[in-house]
């Protein structure tokens, strides 16, 4: 030991009662303040309840190594109930009246669209921890979830050379489903297939025997099921026991909802699903994040890929946090623009995007085989939220607030 | 493709809807066509008897004793809560409606925390057959038997039996009912009991082909209730034509437009119903008859 760590450690045995009183006081009245709105009840709660478990976690694991610059992270949960008006409610208590200084906040694209107008009108700051249909261009929004350029132009191109280029799209009707239906129609064109039918599902329906038969009718090649919400679920089941047989592709299933292990096998046989992270990912980075969890919530049904995004969010709040010196948003997007926050996931290296604020992925290729076993046929390395950006989105020049789809792109500078 | 293979087809989609409309309002005949009680709680029966056929055939029981199981169980929960709540309220029906939505948020929650945000399916028996270029599970027929064999169960019971005299008397004129001597307070409760032990034989059956999630009432309730408002009062001749005229409304409609003007049709037949038959179907059929 050296001479001046002694002299240190003598100076901090002297005055170490009234650093250590100061110190706790200071955080005590200060800490980072992290809002979260997620659905602990109602329909999404089965795929959701693990992110703010994922947020909890990272939380206690930051605090315990020091909190961010030595301040500890409060988190400030409401249960939004699988209900847009919630969000609507709670986005503005979180803001107006807890002053949290980042928000994370929904699972559904309507419930992000109800509160997303709000965050812009408190200039809030919230990330959107899940995947969805893409195309949110909006300084007040970082997205840590896969977005379709990722999901679809992986999984479409790959289904289509392995089973043919007839696709029947089966989507739950709200702005999800149809926006990321047109993904499809676009990628199935692009590479020379053709749309077998497309049906789009209330959210809510349990009942699927007249759209099994139309589905049987069009008799394509492979379906993608963008099913959401729990009653909707039933679709695998009843499809089964009705012998449809045809492979599914979906960007949703599995990585969210853990079908694979809530339905008897074989009904999930043949899903394709393309995903960040699943539980079943084997690598060292992945297992250590599963077995970190479980020792925390030793309970949790699946570790599901909006875990993960919710995990890996908080630590790269703290990494920005740190690096601007300041939780306020302009400090925190100058760092983004550098170009260069990323950091390595359980699922692999991530990185965000300045330009749409999105964030690249690794994507895995995962396949139920016909005893609900997970493999991974494929893996995309760095795939980059790139369609934004080439769209004419450029967050670190002009911030529109809006939302862009293939058929209604950002206008022309 | 022949016109057998679109008869059949048609006729298997009508009698899906049917038995979906049938069982989920069945209960909801008893306990708010019959007896006036709106139960807004009748998804949470339905749930209860699905959760507790496929935890005991998890345990190992066979699917139709675990449907039993389902079944009995959702009549004693329902004993309960006529005991507890549902009895001081006959004379305020709609103070039933605060009272019974209250018990659904509680049970939906209550699920939630205990059981958790999911349980594991139990599969659905039989496999499937086909017809022409179509495969069709064979399970679904078995449904609509049983919803053809629960109408037939209902009307035996409240037309031929004792007990059904005593509960039509006493639901229809109750201080009567008690001056001779019958105890209307036992009739009450067995008549809710048997309300929700349908909704529990309800969810039960349909158990192996849902999604087993603490809302999964919700998915039945708007059908249960459209189906007992159109049908009025009497149980079998209420619910049996009114699932019937339901079933081929959503069937044609879902069958040409899709699920969304399924759900739109449905809901316009019953405005329309309810506008030209405000007492509802077995209104209008026993009015004729007297």
């Amino acid at each position: 030991m050296t001479k001046s760590v002694l002299r240190g450690l003598r100076a901090a045995a002297l005055t170490g009662t009234l650093v250590f009183g100061s110190h706790q006081a200071l955080a005590a009245e200060n800490p980072i303040k992290l809002g979260v709105l997620e659905d602990q009840s109602g329909d999404f709660a089965a795929a959701t309840i693990g992110k703010v478990h994922a947020i909890q976690l990272a939380t206690d694991e930051i605090n315990k190594a020091g909190g961010i610059m030595g301040r500890p992270l409060e988190l400030v949960a409401y249960d939004t109930q699988s209900d847009n008006t919630r969000y609507q409610e709670f986005m503005r208590r979180v803001l107006q009246r807890d002053k949290v200084d980042v928000v994370f906040a929904g699972f559904s694209s309507a419930s992000r669209e109800a509160y997303r107008p709000i965050v812009d009108q408190f200039n809030g700051f919230a990330f959107y921890n899940n995947q969805y249909e893409g195309g949110v261009c909006d300084g007040h929004m970082i997205v840590t979830g896969a977005v379709p350029e990722q999901q679809f132009s992986t999984l479409i191109p790959y289904m289509m050379e392995k089973y043919g280029k007839n696709v029947y799209t089966l989507a739950a009707d709200y702005n999800f489903g149809q926006i990321s239906a047109e993904w499809v129609r676009k990628i199935v064109k692009e590479n020379g297939g053709k749309m077998a039918g497309e049906e789009f599902i209330p959210l809510g329906v349990s009942q699927f025997s007249q759209s099994i038969q139309n589905i049987q009718k069009a008799k394509p090649d492979f379906v993608v099921t963008l099913l959401v919400g729990t009653a909707q679920a039933s679709y695998y089941e009843q499809a089964a026991s009705a012998n449809v047989n045809l492979p599914m592709a979906s960007s949703v299933n599995v990585g969210q909802g853990y079908e694979h292990k809530r339905f008897k096998p074989p009904s999930l046989k043949d899903m394709y699903v393309t995903t960040n992270y699943i539980e079943e990912i084997d690598s060292p980075k992945s297992k250590e994040f599963y077995a970190k969890f479980k020792a925390k919530f030793p309970s949790e049904p699946y570790v599901n890929q909006e875990a993960e995004n919710s995990y890996l969010a908080v630590y790269l709040y703290k990494q920005m946090v740190e690096r601007a010196k300041s939780t306020k948003r302009e400090d925190i997007r100058k760092v983004i623009a550098m170009g260069d926050v990323c950091m390595d996931a359980p699922e692999g290296k991530v990185c965000i995007d300045p330009k749409s604020q999105h964030m690249s992925h690794t994507i895995y290729l995962a396949k139920v085989g016909a005893d609900h076993a997970i493999s991974f046929p494929k893996t995309w390395e760095d795939i980059k939220p790139y369609w934004l950006g080439e769209a004419g989105c450029d967050l670190t020049k002009k911030d529109p607030m809006a939302q862009y789809t293939p058929s209604n792109p950002p206008p022309n500078p | 493709m022949d016109i057998a293979t679109h008869v059949f087809s048609a006729l298997y989609q009508f009698g899906d809807a049917f038995a979906f409309l049938v069982l989920s309002a069945c209960g909801l005949a008893v306990i708010f066509g019959m007896m006036g009680v709106i139960n807004l709680a009748h998804g949470e029966f339905i749930m209860c008897g699905a959760y507790v056929t496929a935890a005991t055939v998890h345990a190992g029981l066979p699917l139709p004793l675990g449907i039993l199981a389902g079944t009995v169980v959702s009549a004693l929960v329902g004993v309960l809560v006529e005991l507890a709540v549902i009895r001081h309220l006959y004379d305020r029906p709609l103070d039933t409606i605060v009272a019974t939505w209250g018990l659904s948020l509680i049970a939906t929650q209550g699920t939630l925390i205990m059981v958790g945000s999911t349980m594991a399916g139990v599969g659905t028996p039989f496999g499937s057959f086909q017809v022409g270029d179509y495969s069709y599970s064979i399970y679904r027929i078995v449904l609509f038997c049983s919803a053809l064999g629960v109408l037939a169960a209902l009307y035996a019971l409240f037309n031929w039996t004792r007990f059904g005299v005593l509960a039509r008397a006493t639901i229809q004129v109750p201080h009567m009912a008690a001056a001779l001597g019958v105890d209307t307070r036992l009739i009450y409760s067995l008549t809710f009991a048997c309300g929700a032990g349908l909704a529990g034989l309800a969810g039960g059956l349909y158990a192996p082909t849902m999604t087993l999630v603490p809302t999964m009432g919700a998915t039945f309730i708007m059908e249960a209730f459209v189906t007992v408002v159109i049908g009025g009062a009497d149980v079998f001749l209420g619910t049996a034509p009114a699932g019937g005229v339901l079933a081929i409304v959503k069937s044609v409609m879902t069958s040409w437009q899709g699920q969304l003007f399924g759900q739109i049709g449905l809901l316009v037949a019953v405005i329309i119903v309810v506008r030209v038959l405000p007492k509802g179907i077995s209104g209008f059929v026993l009015r004729e008859r007297t």
